[in-house]
C-alpha cells in the first residue's frame, strides 16, 4: 500500500515527464502539425527541459512551492497556449496542496482537481471541445472514484493514466471547439489531440513515479 | 529543408541580433526578445504593445516606431510569447497613461497575454486589450475559438499608434482599436506549406496541382482545398466572402499582404483582380498597402484585408510613422 507521496516522488514525476516529453517530441508535434501548428512537441520539450534544470539547481522541500516552481517555470518558457494552461495546472496544484513535505491521497485528489479546475477556468473548455481537457478530467474522476472505492495511492493513479490514455483516444473522431484546431472544422476529425496526448503521459508518468516510489 | 540558418533552436535570437544591427534606430533585448523605439515615447502618452510567435515578418518587430508600435514581442516561431515577457514590454513602455495590448485571436496569445496583463495590473499599470479576429474564414464563431486575428492587425497597429501618438487617452485608443476591428475583414490563401525551422518540413502536403482556401499565418490548413484556378478565380473566392460578411460600399483600405514566398509581380497581379471586384461591389480604395506585411514563413499565397475607413481613420492612417515595415510622412 502506497499511502502518501512525499516530494522526492513528485520531483521524480516531473523528471520522468521531462523524459518522456522529450522521447515523444516528434509525435507531439506530428499531432500537432495535422491540426495545430506544429510546436506542442518541441515546446512542452523546451519547457520540462527549463523546469528541471530549476528543480535541479535546487528543488523546494514543501510540495507549494515545488509545484508552483513547476507552473511558474512552464508560464515563462514554453509558449502558446500549453504553457499557460500546463502552467495554471501546476499553480493551482500548488496553492491546494500547501506546506507540507508529503501528501495523501485525498490530498493529491484535491490538488489534482483544483488544477483541473484552474485549466478550465483559463482555457474555458468543456467535454468534447477536443482539448486537453478530453484526457484531463476522465483521469481526475477515475482518480476520485478510485481513491473512493478504497484503492491505495498507486493504484488510484494508475487508474487515473488508463482513465487519461482512453481521454486521449477518444479525442480521434472528435471535431474540434477550442484552440487552432477548431479552425480546421469537420476536418479536425481522425487526429487525435496533440494537448490530450502530452496529459495523457503526464498522468502516465505520475503512475510510474508513484509505483516507483513504492 | 533549405534554410538560411545555423541551427534550429538558434533562429529568433540570430535574427533579432540581425535586426538590432540594422535597426540603430529600435532598441533589441535579446533576453526578453522585446523590441522597442530607441526613443521612448513622451511621458503621458498612451504606449502600444503589440506581439505574437515569430515567423510573420514584418509584424510586429518591423512596426516598431513613431507612429506606430512602441513595443513588439517576439515568441519563438509561431508560439506566442510568454507572459513574462509580455510584461516586460509592457513595464518598459509604460508613459504613466496606461498601455494598449493589441492580440491577434489565437489561443495562445489570448491566454498570455491576458497573464501578461493580470501581471501588469498587480504593479499598477493599467492595460487596455483588443483582440484581433478579422478572419471571415472562420465561419461559425460559437462552435471555435472565434475567428482568427490576421492582416487587420497591421492597418490597426497603423491606425491606434498614430491616435496614441496625438495623445488620446487609453479608453479612446482602445474605443478606435474595437471600432477598427469591427471595421475590417480579411481571407487568405496558400499554395504551399510554410516549413517551420523546428519541425524541419512543411506543416502540411499540398499537392502541385491543389491550393489551400481559409488559411491562417500559421501553417494551419484551411476550410478546404481545391484545384489551382487562374488568379481572378482566386480573387474572386478570397473577395466574396469578405464583401458577404460586411457592406463594405464606400471609402475603404485594401491590402493585399503576400504570405511570404510569392513575389511581388504576383501580389500586383492579384491586387488589379481585387481592385476591379471591390470597384464592382462599389468599394471605393482610397489607400493600399501591396506586398509582404504580415507573413507566414515561407509560405507562397496571399490575403486581402478591407477596411472601411471615414474621414477620421483616414486621417490617423495619413499620419506620420516611421517603422522598418511602414514609413511615411515622416
Amino acid at each position: 500500500m502506497t499511502d502518501t507521496i512525499a516530494t522526492d516522488t513528485l520531483v521524480d514525476w516531473i523528471t520522468r515527464f521531462r523524459d518522456a516529453v522529450a522521447d515523444k517530441r516528434d509525435w507531439l508535434t506530428e499531432l500537432d502539425s495535422a491540426i495545430g501548428d506544429a510546436d506542442h512537441g518541441s515546446n512542452m520539450t523546451r519547457g520540462m527541459a527549463a523546469v528541471v534544470d530549476k528543480l535541479d539547481a535546487g528543488a523546494p522541500a514543501t510540495a507549494d512551492e515545488l509545484l508552483k516552481s513547476v507552473g511558474m517555470t512552464l508560464v515563462s518558457s514554453v509558449g502558446g497556449a500549453s504553457g499557460p494552461l500546463y502552467g495554471t495546472l501546476f499553480l493551482r496544484m500548488g496553492m491546494t496542496a500547501g506546506a507540507v513535505s508529503e501528501l495523501d491521497a485525498a490530498a493529491l485528489a484535491a490538488a489534482l482537481r483544483a488544477g483541473l479546475d484552474g485549466i478550465v477556468a483559463r482555457g474555458k473548455a468543456e467535454a468534447g471541445d477536443k482539448t486537453m481537457f478530453d484526457a484531463m478530467n476522465p483521469a481526475v474522476d477515475a482518480f476520485d472514484a478510485a481513491i473512493a472505492g478504497g484503492a491505495d495511492i498507486s493504484s488510484a493513479a494508475r487508474a487515473a493514466a488508463d482513465a487519461a490514455a482512453a481521454g486521449r483516444d477518444a479525442t480521434l473522431p472528435l471535431v474540434a471547439r477550442k484552440g487552432r484546431a477548431s479552425y480546421l472544422g469537420e476536418r479536425s476529425a481522425g487526429h487525435l489531440d496533440p494537448g490530450a496526448a502530452s496529459t495523457a503521459i503526464l498522468f502516465d508518468t505520475l503512475a510510474a513515479a508513484i509505483a516507483g516510489s513504492s | 529543408m533549405k534554410k538560411l540558418i545555423n541551427a534550429p533552436e538558434d533562429v529568433l535570437v540570430e535574427s533579432l541580433k540581425g535586426v538590432a544591427l540594422a535597426h540603430p534606430e529600435l532598441s533589441v533585448d535579446l533576453e526578453t526578445h522585446v523590441i522597442t523605439r530607441a526613443d521612448a515615447k513622451a511621458q503621458g502618452k498612451v504606449a502600444v504593445v503589440s506581439g505574437g510567435g515569430s515567423g510573420h515578418e514584418p509584424l510586429h518587430g518591423g512596426f516598431v516606431g513613431p507612429g506606430m508600435l512602441d513595443a513588439a514581442v517576439a515568441g519563438e516561431v509561431f508560439t506566442s510569447p510568454t507572459p513574462d515577457r509580455v510584461q516586460a514590454a509592457t513595464k518598459a513602455v509604460d508613459r504613466g497613461a496606461g498601455v494598449l495590448h493589441i492580440v491577434k485571436n489565437y489561443t495562445g496569445d489570448v491566454l498570455n497575454f491576458e497573464m501578461a496583463a493580470e501581471l501588469a495590473a498587480m504593479e499598477g499599470i493599467e492595460v487596455g486589450t483588443v483582440v484581433v479576429d478579422d478572419d471571415v474564414a472562420v465561419q461559425d464563431s460559437l462552435y471555435t475559438a472565434g475567428r482568427r486575428g490576421v492582416g487587420l492587425t497591421v492597418l490597426l497597429e497603423k491606425i491606434v499608434g498614430a491616435a496614441a501618438e496625438e495623445g488620446q487617452d487609453l479608453a479612446s485608443v482602445v474605443a478606435l482599436a474595437q471600432r477598427v476591428n469591427g471595421q475590417g475583414r480579411s481571407m487568405g490563401m496558400a499554395l504551399t506549406s510554410c516549413t517551420v525551422p523546428a519541425a524541419g518540413k512543411p506543416t502540411f502536403d499540398l499537392p502541385e496541382d491543389q491550393m489551400e482556401i481559409g488559411i491562417g499565418i500559421h501553417g494551419e490548413p484551411g476550410r478546404h482545398r481545391e484545384p489551382l484556378a487562374p488568379a481572378s478565380e482566386i480573387a474572386r473566392q478570397l473577395v466574396e466572402p469578405i464583401l458577404g460578411d460586411l457592406d463594405f460600399a464606400g471609402p475603404a483600405i485594401v491590402m493585399v499582404n503576400g504570405m511570404g514566398a510569392t513575389p511581388q509581380i504576383e501580389l500586383y497581379l492579384m491586387y488589379a483582380e481585387v481592385a476591379a471586384l471591390l470597384e464592382e461591389a462599389g468599394v471605393q480604395i482610397v489607400r493600399n498597402l501591396v506586398g509582404n506585411y504580415i507573413t507566414s514563413l515561407d509560405m507562397a499565397g496571399c490575403s486581402v484585408t478591407v477596411l472601411k475607413v471615414d474621414d477620421e481613420l483616414l486621417r490617423l492612417w495619413d499620419a506620420p510613422v516611421n517603422t522598418p515595415g511602414l514609413r511615411w510622412g515622416a
